[in-house]
């Protein structure tokens, strides 16, 4: 005989309001804009500022820079380390932890010290954000490819490809390559959602982002800014979505905290 | 292969790693080009990690014309208002920490054993995965929208009370406020890691315990918690550093209301606002200092806690 889990119903509950109130919230907030009813007034005002355009452009130029430099330094160092340096795991791991430890603030607060000045200027070009943008990534693509890479042995295809006469560009090409699909696009899209919604290099480093964006009407407009938070999470949301809907069938491996 | 000549001080040749096979081909004793392909990733982490990291350590050192000082470490633990920074980023960093993970865990034991609808259980951990990552800027706004002045939770509760609490003497933009969006990344987090863990009890331990006569207390206190405990700390102090390094949030949430470190640090990147350049050093080092120790933490109880997975 099964009681009734009450105790567990109440949990879930809670935790249901607690994920969904704000986000209601948020949207109810965003369609009063107009005094009495409920309009699309503060999505047409959103739509209309050019800066929403340029914003979100850029922060989408900043995303796929940051895709393909993360992907270049993680694949090659993952795929190596698996199969020819497994001595260099934890100095790698090691590496993709550091974010973890250097907060984003402490990490640009580092860099445009020292890459504010001669010899390597960076802060005045989009450079400095970038590289703090590819640190970020680094714990996320690394996780993501690297799980890739245990899950189908990669060290027995490579053989397998040696033995039957490939040479390396064929085995990139045709068998790392398509076995890492899943790994690479979950990385990507978490990547990706991490860089939309990123303020605190953007900010900091005084370059055009979403993130700033969004603040910044949250400081001269109301309403709008809400409608604007309602798409960002949207983004975020399709983002998530993308790698749970990849990651299907799989054990859940991607962890995810981004831009806090 | 020739692994051996890279990293001299960890390899002893008998070492076997990892359970793979010996190489094929036989050991060549020529210097190596294998590790080129990890020197790019390597020389990012050294010129963008390490080396703004170690000039962070040096520069706290600096005295403001140049020259070496201890009084920069000393103002952090005498100025009033950098302690005050820390000690408010520390409790928030803390509350939320402890509540994410009580409620977290509550959360991933009613989903995971409870006897929830299956439905639940997928259902919580597809949306934890993506409200962990719901942070920042609009996630402050969507509070805003909740429990300020015009939120919608507010103008309930005054439908209902016929109070305005915010007249009443209630804000959001306070200590317990700002805990309160933090928790809206933390608890599930705390879900997201937990629900893998009570997934590894496993039947038998539970029957073991049921056949020597131990009742649900029992297993609870003398099986589940020792295997769950490192866990449940680890992720605990995995929440606080996730709050500790918490900046987009704070900011856009309260401006500059709520005095913490990384406010103040983000204040001085902007502008020298400590007028100290050396002082901003040596707050970034604190902050890294903190968290290290917590990663550390979070390390070490991860091994203990990696003894039960398998």
């Amino acid at each position: 005989m099964k009681r009734f889990p009450l105790f567990s119903w109440l949990w879930l509950i809670l935790g249901l309001f607690y994920f969904f109130i704000p986000l209601i919230s948020t949207i109810e907030f965003s369609l009063r804009m107009l005094k009495g009813r409920y309009t699309l007034e503060a999505y047409r005002v959103a739509f209309q500022d050019p800066r929403f355009y340029t914003s979100f452009g850029y922060s989408l130029l900043w995303a796929v820079i940051t895709m393909v430099i993360s992907l270049l330094l993680v694949v090659p160092t993952a795929y190596w380390v698996q199969l020819r340096l497994p001595k260099l795991r934890p100095y790698v791991e090691f590496v993709t932890l550091m974010p973890f430890v250097v907060p984003a603030v402490v990490l640009i607060f580092g860099l445009i010290r020292l890459y504010g000045r001669p010899p390597l200027v960076l802060t005045t070009t989009p450079a400095a954000l970038i590289v703090g943008y590819v640190v970020l990534s680094l714990p996320y693509m690394y996780r993501s490819v690297d799980a890739g890479l245990r899950a189908v042995d990669i060290r027995t295809l490579t053989e397998a490809a040696q033995s039957l006469g490939a040479n390396w560009l064929t085995i990139i090409k045709d068998v790392i390559l398509p076995n890492l699909r899943v790994a690479l696009l979950s990385g990507m899209f978490l990547t990706f959602a991490i860089v939309m919604g990123e303020f605190t290099f953007a900010a900091l480093l005084s370059w055009p982002a979403f993130g700033p964006y969004i603040e910044e009407i949250g400081s001269m407009r109301a309403y709008t800014p809400q409608a604007v938070s309602v798409m960002s999470f949207a983004v975020t949301w399709l983002s998530i979505a993308g790698i749970q809907w990849l990651g299907r069938g799989a054990p859940g491996q991607v962890q995810t905290a981004g831009a806090r | 292969m020739d692994r051996d000549n890279l990293v001299a001080p960890q390899s002893t040749p008998t070492e076997v790693t990892n359970g793979d096979a010996p190489p094929a081909r036989p050991h060549r004793r020529a210097f190596s080009w294998t590790w080129l392909g990890v020197a790019p990733f390597f020389l990012f982490a050294i010129l963008f990690l390490f080396l703004p990291s170690v000039s962070i350590f040096v520069r706290s050192f600096e005295k403001l014309g140049g020259g070496f000082t201890l009084q920069n470490i000393i103002d952090i633990f005498t100025k009033s208002d950098i302690r005050s920074a820390y000690a408010m980023s520390l409790k928030v960093s803390a509350v939320t920490a402890l509540g994410g993970a009580f409620f977290g865990f509550l959360l991933a034991y009613a989903v995971c054993l409870g006897g929830l609808p299956r439905w639940a259980r997928s259902f919580m951990l597809s949306f934890s995965g993506v409200a962990s990552n719901f942070a920042g800027v609009p996630l402050a706004f969507a509070f805003v929208a909740t429990l300020g002045n015009m939120g919608l939770v507010t103008r309930i509760i005054e439908g209902i009370f016929k109070t305005d609490i915010h007249q009443a003497g209630f804000t959001i933009y306070n200590f317990w406020g700002l805990s309160i969006v933090y928790m809206y990344f933390q608890f599930p987090l705390m879900v997201l890691i937990m629900a893998p863990a009570l997934d590894g009890l496993r039947r038998e331990w539970r029957e073991a315990c049921e056949n020597l006569g131990g009742t649900g207390y029992h297993f609870w206190r003398f099986v589940a918690m020792p295997i769950l405990l490192p866990t449940l700390l680890g992720t605990a102090i995995l929440l606080f550093g996730n709050a500790f390094g918490a900046y987009a949030t704070a900011y856009a949430f309260t401006g500059s209301f709520l005095n913490l470190v990384t406010i103040v640090i983000g204040a001085q990147i902007q502008g020298d606002v400590l007028y100290n350049p050396g002082l901003g050093n040596a707050m970034a080092l604190g902050m890294i200092f903190i968290m290290s120790i917590t990663m550390l933490g979070y390390a070490w109880l991860q091994r203990r806690a990696a003894r039960w997975t398998r």
